[in-house]
């Protein structure tokens, strides 16, 4: 009852294009049929997740642990709650984030929980950057 | 099923069999002869409302299935045209999702009989855990049918209750991937959860047939818990039993048939009536009713795992139940604190069941956590301690002694009056803060509600004027073909006055023999084209906003009642959310934005609409639609008459179902009466 040959197929690592995304805009692509956050985030945001202390979060880990560096203003997520799997709303909540509408978890600008039900912070999934302006999931 | 049968047929065809098959002596030993107690009461008809209740949803499910599409792209469509176009499908549909409320409404009622009179206790203990293994086969059975619709509801309590298992270490994910046969809720789940939910009933099925073994084999409990002893306790199955389950069944079919004509949509979620979106998540995700209790105790723990193992304790925990409560009165008519205690216990489920359905803040939530304590000190402290502690009343010698010195009825209607009126008074406090300033639709006078309403013909021919002259530049109509224009219950055009209407419309035909597409003028069987060619090109030409299909809309949309009026409204078959609040929406449009409320660009105020921005402009306007029959044009009236004309397009066999309901209320209030009395004769000198 795994995933058949033709889903696994179909979840090949795709490319994307971040070009005409701007800053503080963000997008959201579908791979794997999860809904993944490709945040171009402003100086404030960056700032913000920069200054938290790492060790008061409730699943601890910095920011640059989460983004690539020489990249930092991109922050790719996978846009599904890690409390019970609904999808957060980008730019909402207490922390310049995602909230997530189901059970009130809420996300700062790294996808990082704060508040909320959720155990976790939201994942970020294998990425690398093909060129400055084009990135690769999967 | 009590040891080797002496039946004997007097037809020799039927000899024969019984020689080599012994099967009808079974059947005479089991469900004729089988010697009942003659002190059961009316809660002891549920056992045959509940098998009754599992034929039904088989057969209904059986003829379902063979019009149903399992396919992630088709399931929703599918079942749309189960309702509109299969003979009485419309009908099966109700008696089928129904039919699921009301099995487990009597399964409650089962059990909770069962913790009453102590059917748990020595010699019961198997036959109490295989009634738990039905009971948790029934809840994965429900809860896949439930998906199978495929609307929003559907997608996003399956993706939450799959993504339970991932709270479980180590192989959480992998099971998760296991459920889904993919990264994610898609179709594979879907497939798979149709192949299940076909098994599972049957896996009950044979369950039951257990259960029923272990019962005949331990004897039926009965209200006072003493074993009969003599002939005189007991009273043979058929015609006693028989009769009197024939009229405990009838009495629930009233019931059943009062959601299934009248209320069909009362105990589902509007949001199932939009088909599924894997990019946009319901505000507010409830299950069913009947998991409302065991979800509030999941999220009353802050923990995920510690969640997740609660609310399935909360059912596991019944099969340790024997061994928890180990008084030897079985029937709490003789133990006056657990009988206490009992009413508490279930005045705290209904209590959670209230708050699995809110929304997972401030109050609620400590609520919640108190109230899981309670459940859980229920099984845990009270009933152990009481089986120590308490002193029971004197049990009588046996159950003709029982039955010559009848009292304390009274009591538990006491305690029934009690909750009913604390819960009233919960209500008028719920009541008395929802008045403060709210913006609810006002609630319109509309010709098809109530058990005898009709479409108002003029309002559904004007209606679809105005869908045709406004709506329809946006808003697709794509469930309703133009041929039900001319259907009965619909706006009473002729076949001719259709076909005229469809030559109107140009729809998009091929490939012909050059394998290009081309336009023809529309035909009666042609569905209404929709305005946009997919949702990206509506959501890129409408500012982001993509406008809904409108055939179910009056279905969709719906707003909150608050608590005590879900409960009038049961009473008053009030239905009609939906269609109040397309009305009000239509009409809230206001240039004038109160203060405190800011709209964004490209969005209008409207008074209405869930967080007041909306993003489509003022759609009406006095005098923008005539009208031919001298109706005032208004856009009051405008609201008005598309509004019933959408309810139509939502649910085109409306009439029919209320029509057929009269029908089948009267057929079974003379059936149970017919019922009543003959079980009154046949029961005359068993009393």
């Amino acid at each position: 009852m795994n995933p058949d040959a033709s889903t696994i197929a179909a979840g090949a690592p795709i490319e994307v294009d971040l070009s005409p995304i701007a800053e503080g805009q963000d997008i959201k692509v579908f791979w794997r049929g999860k809904p993944i956050y490709i945040s171009h985030r402003t100086k404030k945001q960056i700032d913000e997740a920069r200054a938290v202390n790492v060790a008061s979060l409730p699943d601890p880990q910095s920011d640059e642990a989460r983004v690539k560096s020489g990249h930092e203003q991109w922050l790719v997520v996978i846009g599904i709650c890690t409390h019970l799997g609904c999808i957060p709303i980008a730019h909402e909540g207490n922390y310049d984030g995602f909230f997530c509408p189901c059970h009130g978890s809420q996300y700062d600008s790294s996808g990082r929980i704060r508040q909320g039900p959720a155990p976790a912070n939201l994942p970020v999934p294998p990425y690398q950057f093909v060129s400055d302006t084009k990135i690769q999931i999967g | 099923m009590s040891g080797p049968s002496d039946y004997q047929p007097s037809n020799p065809a039927l000899q024969w069999i019984e020689r080599r098959l012994p099967i009808l002596g079974l059947m005479h030993s089991s469900f004729v002869v089988y010697p009942t107690p003659r002190n059961l009461n009316y809660w002891w008809t549920f056992g045959a409302i509940l098998s009754f209740m599992l034929g039904m949803q088989i057969l209904t499910g059986v003829i379902l299935a063979m019009h149903y599409t399992p396919h992630a792209d088709l399931a929703f469509k599918s079942v749309e045209l189960i309702v509109r176009d299969v003979n009485y499908g419309w009908l099966l549909r109700n008696m089928h999702a129904c039919g699921a409320s009301m099995f487990f409404f009597a399964v409650y009622v089962h059990m909770l009989r069962g913790l009453y009179y102590g059917s748990y206790k020595e010699p019961r203990e198997v036959l109490w855990i295989l009634g738990v293994i039905i009971y948790l086969l029934m809840m994965a059975t429900g809860f896949m049918g439930y998906v199978l619709p495929w609307g929003q509801m559907s997608f996003w309590g399956a993706t939450v209750i799959t993504n339970l298992f991932s709270a479980i270490p180590y192989v959480g994910e992998s099971i998760v991937t296991l459920l889904w046969g993919g990264y994610s809720v898609g179709n594979p789940t879907l497939n798979r959860f149709f192949s299940l939910h076909y098994l599972l009933p049957f896996l009950i099925a044979g369950v039951v047939v257990l259960h029923v073994w272990a019962l005949h084999v331990a004897g039926q409990n009965n209200p006072d818990g003493v074993e009969p002893k003599t002939e005189k306790d007991t009273v043979p199955f058929t015609p006693h039993a028989t009769i009197k389950d024939m009229f405990g069944v009838s009495c629930f079919l009233l019931l059943y048939a009062w959601f299934i004509f009248y209320m069909p949509n009362y105990l589902g979620d509007a949001d199932n009536y939009i088909p599924a979106n894997p990019g946009v998540t319901p505000p507010h995700i409830v299950p069913e009713w009947y998991y409302l209790p065991f979800y509030a105790i999941l999220r009353s723990i802050p923990n995920k795992l510690a969640g997740v193992i609660g609310m399935f304790s909360a059912i596991i925990i019944l099969c340790f139940l024997p061994w928890l409560d180990a008084a030897k009165t079985r029937s709490s008519k003789y133990r006056p604190l657990a009988k206490q205690f009992f009413w508490i216990f279930v005045a705290v489920c209904i209590l959670l069941g209230y708050l699995g359905a809110q929304p997972p803040e401030g109050i609620y939530v400590i609520a919640g956590r108190v109230l899981t304590v309670c459940y859980f000190a229920y099984f845990l402290i009270v009933l152990p301690l009481l089986s120590r502690i308490e002193t029971p009343r004197p049990v009588p010698n046996s159950i003709s002694e029982a039955i010559l010195s009848k009292g304390g009825k009274a009591v538990a209607s006491v305690m029934v009056a009690i909750v009913a009126a604390g819960a009233l008074f919960l209500g008028s406090l719920q009541d008395a803060r929802a008045s403060e300033g709210s913006d609810q639709p006002p609630a319109n006078k509309w010709s098809f509600a109530g058990p005898f309403g009709k479409f108002d013909r003029g309002a559904l021919q004007r209606g679809l004027k105005v869908y045709k002259e406004v709506c329809a530049s946006c808003h697709g109509l794509s469930f309703i073909a133009f041929r039900n224009l001319a259907d009965p219950g619909g706006p009473g055009y002729s076949v001719a006055q259709v076909a005229a209407f469809a030559s109107d419309y140009k729809v998009k035909d091929g490939p012909n023999d050059a394998g290009e597409m081309f336009e023809r003028p529309g035909r009666a069987a042609d569905y209404f084209p929709s305005p946009f060619p997919n949702e990206q090109a509506a959501r890129a030409a409408n500012g982001g906003a993509a406008p809904p299909d409108l055939s179910l809309i009056t279905k969709a949309r719906s707003y909150k009642r608050g608590f005590p009026w879900f409960i009038f409204d049961f009473f008053t078959q009030y239905q009609e959310q939906g269609p109040d609040y397309v009305a009000a929406v239509l009409q809230g449009f206001d240039d004038h934005v109160p203060e405190g409320v800011t709209i964004p660009e490209g969005s209008y105020f409207n008074r209405y609409f869930p967080g007041h921005a909306i993003k489509m402009p003022k759609p009406l306007s006095d005098g923008q639609v005539t009208y031919d029959d001298g109706s005032p044009t208004t856009v009051a009236q405008y609201a008005k008459d598309v509004t019933t004309f959408l309810m139509w397009t939502a649910e085109p066999h409306m009439e029919a179902r209320k029509r057929l309901g009269f029908q089948v209320f009267v057929f079974l209030i003379i059936f149970a009466g017919l019922m009543y009395f003959t079980k009154k004769k046949v029961w005359a000198d068993s009393h």
